[in-house]
């Protein structure tokens, strides 16, 4: 049971803010709960403190909408908060479909799917370009484009209001990260993942590794959804800097040599541990 | 030029270039799937919602309106609803809106897409000056146009005898009848579709529609000039002017003009 909870630990944790964030979401809307009213894209904490999506208000601004002063409220303190905890900690605390994706991910490593598709074919900075173009295609027709498609606010939105054909959506990505590519709506394509990890590139909550104690087993980076972030594995004691991090600690868990673990990022002067080491292709 | 290596600036010229092909194409399906999904004019939006295109700009789809409302009149459009993915809308034949004096959906919105300021009246929340939509009559299918008595729609709305007013008229077809004839009048009516709910037809013959939809427009050539209020909108009438330019040719053959593919 002890071993259980230290090598799941973190993942029964974002299990159960994943899932007690949507039961509230629920409750607000069919027994009238006000904890959390609302869904992900704006929410209303008790009744008084507005949370809202900055990525959405980003394409708002883009469109030419008047941004109000809840939204903008709103927006700062979500966008504060996932400054100091790693911005891409909504994707893997939050974000529903990271269960849908996480499960494609297991199922592909169960399956041995990996193996014969050891080949990526495509880039993770698609996601940039999506966002790129959300905030175009915004701009030039004048609604909030991403909003109008994204599978993530059908399925949190569907959870609370009634799904409809989001099912489908799910079902999709599901399929896609199990078959066509590994990691591949939350690791390339997700554009809101995308704006989180350009503002994970400041935070402060950072996954560190010792290399001293490093075995090389690699299970790290077999779990991780976002390989590219542990290039200093066995390598170099350095944090993971990169802001596509989602903090998911997927890799805590799983080494046994106590080489990975949670520090705070150090301010200012940071001479060895390479706060210009960002950039890791 | 094969056999070369290739240059990294032609390497990178290369890439970006199947980038932005792949980003125009994904682009242009994308805009012209939000195009199509965002036409839908046949919706009636919370009361206090701001002009549809600035709607679909502003409203977050948070739900918010969704929940504070107490009748459950408004729905967030689902996938396959094929309603603007999200945004809040009601169907009034299933749940119309009640009209709550304090008007619980419009301040809970945190981006001004449902605006206060649109149904307050002398610093009060005002429900009465909402404009959700306007009702409108099937005068073939209204039961009450054939002369049978019916005044469902006219003793449910809220506005009673301002928005619905009845119309007598005499029934010729018996010549002892009358017809008691419900009228909408436009400007006062709030859209709620109270009167929709009531209706006992099978398919209702008073329905909401959206007031672009419903309405037509005279424009500012038409004026009552019997009315002072309505002379004003002379201020805003812009001129044209137009030029016909004359036929110098005689008045014969302009007459034959355009005869001669007859024979």
């Amino acid at each position: 049971m002890a071993t259980l909870w230290n090598n799941y630990r973190y993942l029964i944790l974002r299990r159960f803010t994943q899932i007690s964030l949507m039961v509230l979401y629920f409750g607000a809307n069919a027994w009238g709960w006000t904890v959390l009213m609302g869904n992900l894209s704006s929410s209303l904490v008790l009744g008084i403190v507005p949370l809202s999506d900055p990525y959405a208000a980003l394409q708002m601004f883009a469109a030419g909408a008047i941004l109000s002063i809840d939204l903008l409220i709103g927006v700062g303190i979500i966008t504060i908060f996932y400054l100091l905890v790693g911005g891409r900690a909504f994707c893997s605390w939050v974000c529903p479909i990271n269960m849908i994706t996480d499960f494609s991910s297991y199922l592909r490593r169960v399956l041995d799917i990996d193996r014969s598709q050891r080949r990526q074919p495509s880039s993770r900075n698609i996601r940039y370009w999506v966002l790129v173009l959300s905030l175009i295609i915004s701009f030039f027709m004048g609604v909030t484009a991403f909003e109008f498609i994204s599978p993530i606010s059908m399925v949190h939105r569907g959870i609370v209001f009634g799904l409809g054909f989001g099912w489908a959506a799910m079902l999709i990505i599901f399929l896609f990260d199990l078959f066509v590519l590994k990691d591949g709506w939350c690791g390339h394509v997700c554009p809101l993942g995308g704006f989180y990890s350009l503002v994970g590139k400041f935070s402060l909550i950072r996954v560190q590794h010792n290399a001293d104690n490093c075995t090389a087993c690699m299970e790290c980076k077999t779990v991780c959804p976002e390989k590219q972030v542990l290039f200093m594995i066995d390598k170099e004691s350095l944090p993971v800097l990169s802001g596509e991090c989602t903090n998911c600690a997927r890799c805590i868990e799983v080494c046994n040599d106590d080489a990975l673990g949670f520090h705070i990022r150090k301010l200012g002067k940071n001479n060895k541990t390479g706060e210009n080491n960002e950039n890791n292709e | 030029m094969k056999n070369k290596p290739m240059s990294d600036r032609r390497k990178f010229i290369l890439n970006m270039a199947r980038g932005a092909g792949i980003a125009a194409l994904g682009g242009f399906i994308w805009s012209a799937y939000v195009d199509e999904v965002t036409a839908s004019q046949l919706l009636l939006r919370p009361p206090g919602a701001i002009k549809e295109d600035d709607f679909l700009k502003t409203c977050i789809k948070c739900g918010l309106c969704v929940e504070a409302c107490p009748f459950d009149t408004l729905l967030l459009a689902k996938p396959g609803d094929n309603k603007p993915l999200g945004t809040p809308y009601f169907i009034p034949r299933d749940i119309p809106c009640y009209m709550c004096p304090d008007i619980p959906c419009v301040p809970v919105c945190p981006t001004g897409a449902l605006d206060e300021l649109s149904v307050t009246t002398n610093g009060v929340l005002d429900i009465n000056v909402a404009d959700m939509g306007v009702a409108v009559i099937d005068d073939e299918s209204c039961i009450a146009f054939w002369g049978i008595q019916c005044d469902a729609c006219y003793r449910a709305c809220p506005l009673l005898g301002e928005a619905i007013t009845i119309d007598y008229a005499k029934n010729e077809r018996t010549g002892k009848h009358a017809f008691m004839k419900p009228i909408v009048h436009a400007d006062v009516c709030t859209g709620c579709g109270l009167c929709e709910k009531a209706c006992v037809t099978e398919k209702a013959a008073i329905y909401v529609l959206p007031r672009e939809v419903a309405l037509g427009k005279a424009g500012d050539y038409y004026i009552k000039g019997w009315d002072k209020n309505d002379e004003k909108r002379l201020e805003n009438a812009s001129e044209i002017k137009t030029q016909t330019n004359i036929s110098k040719r005689s008045a014969i053959d302009s007459l034959n003009d355009g005869l001669e593919d007859l024979y």
